[in-house]
């Protein structure tokens, strides 16, 4: 499972398994009782199914029988030895003709799609009305008692598993652009079933062969436990169990002991499954299944102290964020300052991965944690140090000084509360108001954002809306309690060009009705210069220009800045500008100038040493050696 | 253009659902795409603008024969797409291909970048293992890769370098025209710039014609030579770029250029919300644009207008009964 | 939410049909004579001939189903041979005994599972989360029939705290404390299974969710933390969890089959063991009709308990 995803890239599959020691105890465990049973009949074990009345139900330990005996005399480690044999054997049995069946089924259904998809799943949903076992249990009634057909009637009721979680997989697959490129290309149908969509379907059918195969062997020996199972004198554990369960108060370790081995036996492979799903499942790959805390850690060597009294609104001086993934530590952001005054409005432009987002989460602490944390730096707002301030004080700036609007509305917005009551939410969480007066204050927040209707939307949920109306909501959920401070991150990014340009226009008159400040995330220089009046401009987690907005677009300073503006395509201009290479690794930032592998001016001085900001006067600055003059080009 | 063009649309509809249930009942139907007609000439550039659900990804999918049309006819230098597929389904591959707007999904996460690109080189072209061998190598320095990029898997590349791949792959079947569907607006700037630029050089080494699908303005003024408009499902207007950049008539066309933001320059649009886009399940007798459109009138609630021909650009149409002047 | 609930009920119709007919099928497929099949030890020539008529088996096989369902429509589930009773007597009379044991067990390991989960996610990582990690594992991997039998030793013939059996009917008899004295032991063993699926479901919902866009918009708006977990975080992890209690249904209505033999509790399950041993095919049939549908009807509960709390689903 996996060897063939072993391309030199990653740490191949089986060493990650090997590094999960529950993994491994479980392999083990499943390999020594595996080895055990296969090697059943060459073992020095008397015949399992001799008995010996003279020496019925003795206790274990007894010489020459180590588990004891059961009610007919015969060896209870032999016939544990052997019934784990016929266990494990139906289990897999069961297991594989499940998985065949199903699979075939799923994979089917889910590619062909449409009425064959339909009568498919309709059967299986037939199957599946049943409970569990009690179809198993009536199978056999039908069939008739034996291990054969309860491995059948097993079998039978996994199958749906099986179907439905293959055929949800490949109906996600069938809809993927690749098929449609597979299919371009000229391939076949059943080669695409077969090369493209199959491959990536296996690690499901692998993650569920490894929850439902502990299933299956407790289900045969429950079968076969109320005797409907393995006939004797052939027994497997479950039949053991039987048979043990009716001396239970007198001798009960005839049934404890096959009761204990099956035990063991399902959680070997529940713990080697547990691993193997962690491998195959990309969700609980790099540590995304980890809670995060509820704000951002902050590592500071030190506490700043604050120097003189602060001017501006807000100002972040030397931030460090960075991700911990692994070993490896990755500096998202990278030693970031930024002011912002009362009533301005800031953009910061740069492409994706250059920290920007990062940069602004950290102000009030929403970087997710783990794996992000904070390792230098301070940000005050209105004069209180955020990053150390207590966590209730930055819930009541949270929201109340400061607010957020995001890239996805519709993702930001909680789906199973009505609009109206997120609003009262936002309300209530920082100002002492009745229900009813929230109430009253939410729809007016949706009247001054233009939402038409705003009683009646207050009862919407937010997918009942459109995107540019949602997007309306949570700048309404931003102002609802005077805020000093926006910081809209890419707001505009998720929505059609129209509507952005209305969300912009709004929030340029809430700016200036409100003198609220606004900071404005975006990867495009266009839509900062339609609302912000100064900028800076990112690159691998530093600010490496900042100035007025015209000034920076018409005569950038950075060769960076230069190239990004280049690449803009814009009515009657030259060929567009390209920036050769690709961005530094955040794991592996270069020395000196993270920008010089790239640069077209880059000269020796630029690879030696930090590169600090340069003032230019006019509120300029910029992080190079050898800015570019006015009218120059990179 | 007096001979037949390379590809035509006419009165091409494509709705989903419909019918009736089993108990009778009528299915809801979406109207995707309604009555749109057009054709492209060989070596040209034409846009196709609009904004998110406006059909122009549907219409993608049909030109290349993903999909098919509900009603209409789509012809490729004046045949028949449907026979064409019906004949000989890879015909239709050799000619037409298409370039997919996430560059990362369409890729097989499983398969290495040699083995997507070899898939047409066999299938399509039937080339032998030696002569496929080359081929590669051409193909991978045409997208501006290295060789030893082949044996990687996609996760392994940027955005910008995977899109290369994607162009890459439809290129090796040497067709003739390529469906681009918004090719560069899942990259960053500086990425989307590369592949404008190589998209432009590999249209002149090789004379391809384009069908260039895209939201954004900007781009579509930088490639193209003439555009189509979409709304709703419907074609508003078409015109060569430079006239509908300079007088749109349509006054969705108004709105959309109006609402582009451009570097350096403050927003000229109004904050206020006007009307949604219809629902597609109802879609309204009239005009589909007459809630948002400040130039409505009692007649663009009855009667849908028709394409027509307008002004003195040539080839310039509009559908609307009181075009702006 | 009305228009939902005609749907989710419409839609109920071919799943009973279909139950109905695999349930109809499965005794139709009985390898041989289905008359002495059914009849087993007490088949007599006359009793084989007189059920051959009146199952109607000398009819084509739709046939057959018509008749079928007409009389399972009019509650005539035939007769019990080895019981000498209606189905439908016999059956209903288990069936209380079943529905108060799944039921129970049912609702304790709803919240078992639901709060191990929570716990579990909430001190991810802390050592109560190792434990509940570690409990759930074992939970899932222990065969229930045999964690009854160690419950028993334990607290039955060791400590003497609870009765093994001797749970003989649900009405009169003891009192409730009588009742609940005997349920302890099954209810929480039919239950510890479940509840640990249950509750790894749960933990990783949560988890999924605590990650997600509206729980980074709830801290930004000032929520306490308390709030941003239990009502934003928790209730959305519900969605996904209440379909997995629903299956658990399935689970603990089939797994009590096993739990009802060990404790002898006078349900449906341990009659169908004892009927498939006395080859009481029709008894089985009866059986498994009703648990059946008293499962897809929870299902249905459980579906209509989702879409109240997602509004997106109605």
């Amino acid at each position: 499972m996996g060897r063939e995803r072993d391309d030199g890239s990653r740490p191949g599959a089986w060493r990650l398994l090997l590094n999960n020691h529950l993994a491994v105890s479980g392999l083990l465990l499943l390999l020594l009782i595996g080895l055990l049973a296969l090697a059943a009949p060459w073992l020095p074990l008397p015949d399992p199914d001799a008995t010996a009345p003279v020496d019925r139900l003795l206790p274990p330990l007894t010489p020459g029988y180590p588990l004891g005996t059961d009610a007919l005399g015969r060896d209870l480690l032999s016939r544990l030895v052997w019934g784990t044999r016929v266990s494990l054997a139906m289990g897999i049995s069961a297991t594989l003709v499940a998985a065949l069946v199903g699979s075939l089924v799923g994979l089917v259904a889910g590619f062909a799609g449409g009425r064959s998809d339909g009568l498919l799943m309709r059967g299986i949903d037939m199957l599946m009305a049943f409970p569990y076992i009690l179809l198993a249990l009536a199978i056999v009634a039908v069939l008739g008692p034996g291990l054969v057909n309860a491995l059948y009637a097993i079998a039978l009721v996994n199958i749906p598993f099986f179907a439905r979680n293959v055929r949800g997989v490949t109906l996600g697959l069938a809809r993927q652009p690749f098929i449609d490129a597979a299919r371009l290309s000229g391939q076949s149908r059943s080669r695409i079933l077969l090369l493209e969509v199959l491959p990536n379907v296996l690690p499901v059918i692998v993650i569920t062969i490894s929850t439902t195969l502990g299933w299956m062997i407790l289900e045969t020996a429950g079968l076969s436990f109320l005797g409907l199972g393995a006939q004797p004198p052939q027994a497997d554990l479950g039949s053991m169990l039987g048979e043990g369960r009716k001396l239970l108060f007198t001798t009960p370790h005839v049934s404890v002991i096959p009761g204990l081995m099956i035990f063991i036996l399902v959680m070997g492979i529940n713990l080697l499954g547990d691993g193997v799903r962690d491998l195959l499942d990309p969700r609980l790959k790099s540590g995304a299944l980890s809670r995060p805390l509820p704000r951002t850690r902050v590592e500071r060597a030190q506490t700043p102290t604050l120097q003189e009294e602060p001017t501006s609104l807000l100002e972040v001086r030397d931030l460090h964020t960075g991700f911990s993934i692994g070993r490896q530590r990755y500096h998202a952001v990278h030693g970031v300052d930024l002011d912002l005054a009362s009533g301005q409005t800031l953009g910061i432009v740069g492409e994706s991965g250059c920290g920007k987002s990062v940069a602004v989460m950290s102000i009030t602490g929403l970087v997710a944690s783990p794996p992000g944390s904070i390792t230098d730096g301070a940000v005050w707002l209105q004069g209180v140090e955020l990053l150390g301030a207590p966590l209730a004080r930055l819930q009541a700036l949270r929201g109340g000084a400061v607010c957020h609007v995001f890239q996805d509305p519709l993702a930001s917005l909680h789906p199973l509360y009505r609009v109206g009551d997120q609003l009262v939410e936002a309300i209530q969480a920082h100002q002492d108001v009745t229900r009813r007066q929230a109430w009253q204050q939410a729809q007016a927040l949706l009247a001054e954002v233009h939402i038409a209707n705003p009683a009646q939307r207050m009862r919407a949920y937010p997918h009942q809306l459109s995107g540019g109306m949602r997007q309306r909501v949570c700048i309404a959920m931003a102002l609802a309690n005077r805020p000093r401070l926006i910081i809209a991150d890419e707001p505009t990014t998720a929505l059609d060009v129209t509507v952005q340009a209305q969300i912009l226009g709004l929030l340029q008159r809430l700016r200036q009705q409100h003198q609220v400040s606004i900071l404005f995330v975006s990867h495009d220089f266009s839509v900062v210069s339609a609302l912000c009046e100064r900028v800076l401009v990112m690159y691998a987690g530093r600010v490496v220009e900042s100035g007025a907005i015209e000034q920076v677009i018409s005569a950038p300073a950075h060769p960076y800045s230069a190239l990004l503006i280049g690449c803009i395509p814009t009515p009657g201009q030259g060929p567009l500008q390209t920036i050769p290479g690709s961005p530094p690794a955040l794991d592996r930032l270069p020395e000196g100038c993270a920008f010089a592998p790239r640069c077209p001016r880059v000269q020796e001085r630029c690879t030696e040493g930090e590169v600090g900001m340069t003032r230019l006067g006019d509120g300029r600055s910029v992080r190079c050696l050898f800015p570019l003059q006015a009218g120059e080009s990179p | 253009m007096s001979h037949t063009p390379l590809l035509s649309l006419q009165g091409v509809t494509r709705h989903f659902g419909g019918g009736r249930y089993p108990w009778g009942a009528r299915r809801p139907l979406l109207h995707a795409l309604q009555s749109v007609s057009l054709s492209m000439a060989q070596g040209e550039t034409l846009g196709l603008v609009g904004e998110s659900g406006c059909g122009k990804s549907t219409l993608a999918r049909l030109v290349v024969g993903l999909d098919r049309p509900s009603c209409g006819r789509i012809e490729w230098r004046g045949e028949d797409l449907a026979d064409l597929v019906r004949r000989d389904r890879r015909a239709l591959a050799r000619r037409l291909q298409y370039v997919f707007q996430d560059p990362l999904a369409a890729l097989n996460p499983r398969r290495t970048v040699h083995q997507a690109l070899e898939t047409p080189l066999i299938h399509l072209r039937g080339l032998e293992r030696d002569a496929r061998r080359q081929h590669l190598e051409t193909l991978m320095a045409s997208v501006l890769l290295e060789p030893h990029h082949l044996q990687r898997y996609p996760h392994e590349f940027s955005g910008g370098q995977a899109q290369r791949i994607g162009i890459a792959r439809a290129l090796a079947a040497e067709p003739e025209l390529l469906v681009l569907d918004e090719p560069v607006s899942a990259l960053d700037v500086s990425m989307q710039a590369q592949v404008l630029n190589l998209l432009a050089d590999l249209k002149q080494q090789l004379g391809l014609t384009y069908l260039f699908i895209s939201h954004d303005l900007s781009v579509v003024e930088r490639v193209c030579d003439r555009v189509a408009v979409l709304y709703f499902g419907q074609l508003v207007e078409l015109a060569p770029v430079s006239a509908l950049f300079k007088r749109p008539r349509h006054p969705y066309s108004d709105l959309l250029l109006r609402s582009a933001p451009l570097p350096g320059k403050p927003s000229r649009v109004s904050e206020l919300q006007e009307g949604d886009l219809p629902d597609p399940y109802r879609p309204p007798a009239g005009c589909p644009f007459q809630d948002r459109c400040p130039e409505r009138q009692a007649r663009c609630l009855r009667e849908m207008p028709p394409l027509a021909p307008i002004g003195d650009a040539e080839g310039h149409s509009v559908a609307c009964h009181f075009p702006l002047g | 939410m009305t228009a939902y609930l005609i749907k989710r009920l419409l839609a109920l119709i071919p799943v009973l049909f279909g139950v109905s007919l695999i349930v109809f099928l499965m005794m139709a497929l009985i390898p041989g004579d289905p008359a002495s099949a059914i009849l087993g030890a007490y088949a007599t020539p006359e009793n084989v001939a007189r059920l051959n008529r009146e199952l109607g088996l000398d009819r084509s096989l739709p046939e057959q189903y018509l008749v079928w369902l007409g009389n399972l429509l009019e509650g005539d589930l035939g007769r019990s041979y080895s019981l000498n009773r209606p189905v439908l007597a016999e059956v209903g009379e288990r069936f209380s005994a079943t529905l108060v044991l799944a039921g129970s067990a049912l609702l304790l390991c709803s919240l078992l599972g639901l709060l191990a989960g929570l716990v579990s996610a909430v001190r991810q990582y802390g050592w109560a989360d190792r434990v509940i990690t570690l409990l759930v594992l074992v939970g899932i991997s222990t065969p229930s029939f045999w964690l009854g039998l160690l419950l028993i030793l334990l607290f039955a013939v060791k400590l003497p705290l609870f009765p093994a059996s001797g749970m003989y009917a649900i009405y009169g008899g003891g009192d409730l404390w009588d009742l609940l004295h005997h349920l302890f032991l099954p209810a929480l063993t039919l239950s510890l299974v479940a509840a640990g699926v249950i509750a790894r479901l749960t933990r990783t919902a949560m988890l999924e969710v605590l990650r997600q866009d509206f729980i980074r918009t709830a801290r930004a708006k000032g929520l306490s933390e308390r709030r941003v977990v239990y009502r934003h975080a928790f209730r959305a992890a519900l969605v996904s969890v209440i379909p997995v209690i629903g299956i658990q249904a399935g689970f603990v209505l089939g797994g009590a089959v096993y739990i009802e033999t060990v404790f002898q509790w006078p349900g449906i399950g341990s009659m169908l063991v004892q009927a498939i041993a006395s080859r009481d095919l029709l008894l089985v049939q009866g059986g498994v009709l009703l648990v059946t549908v008293s499962y897809v009807l929870f299902n249905l509960l459980a579906d209509l308990l989702q879409s109240l709390i997602d509004p997106r689903l109605r």
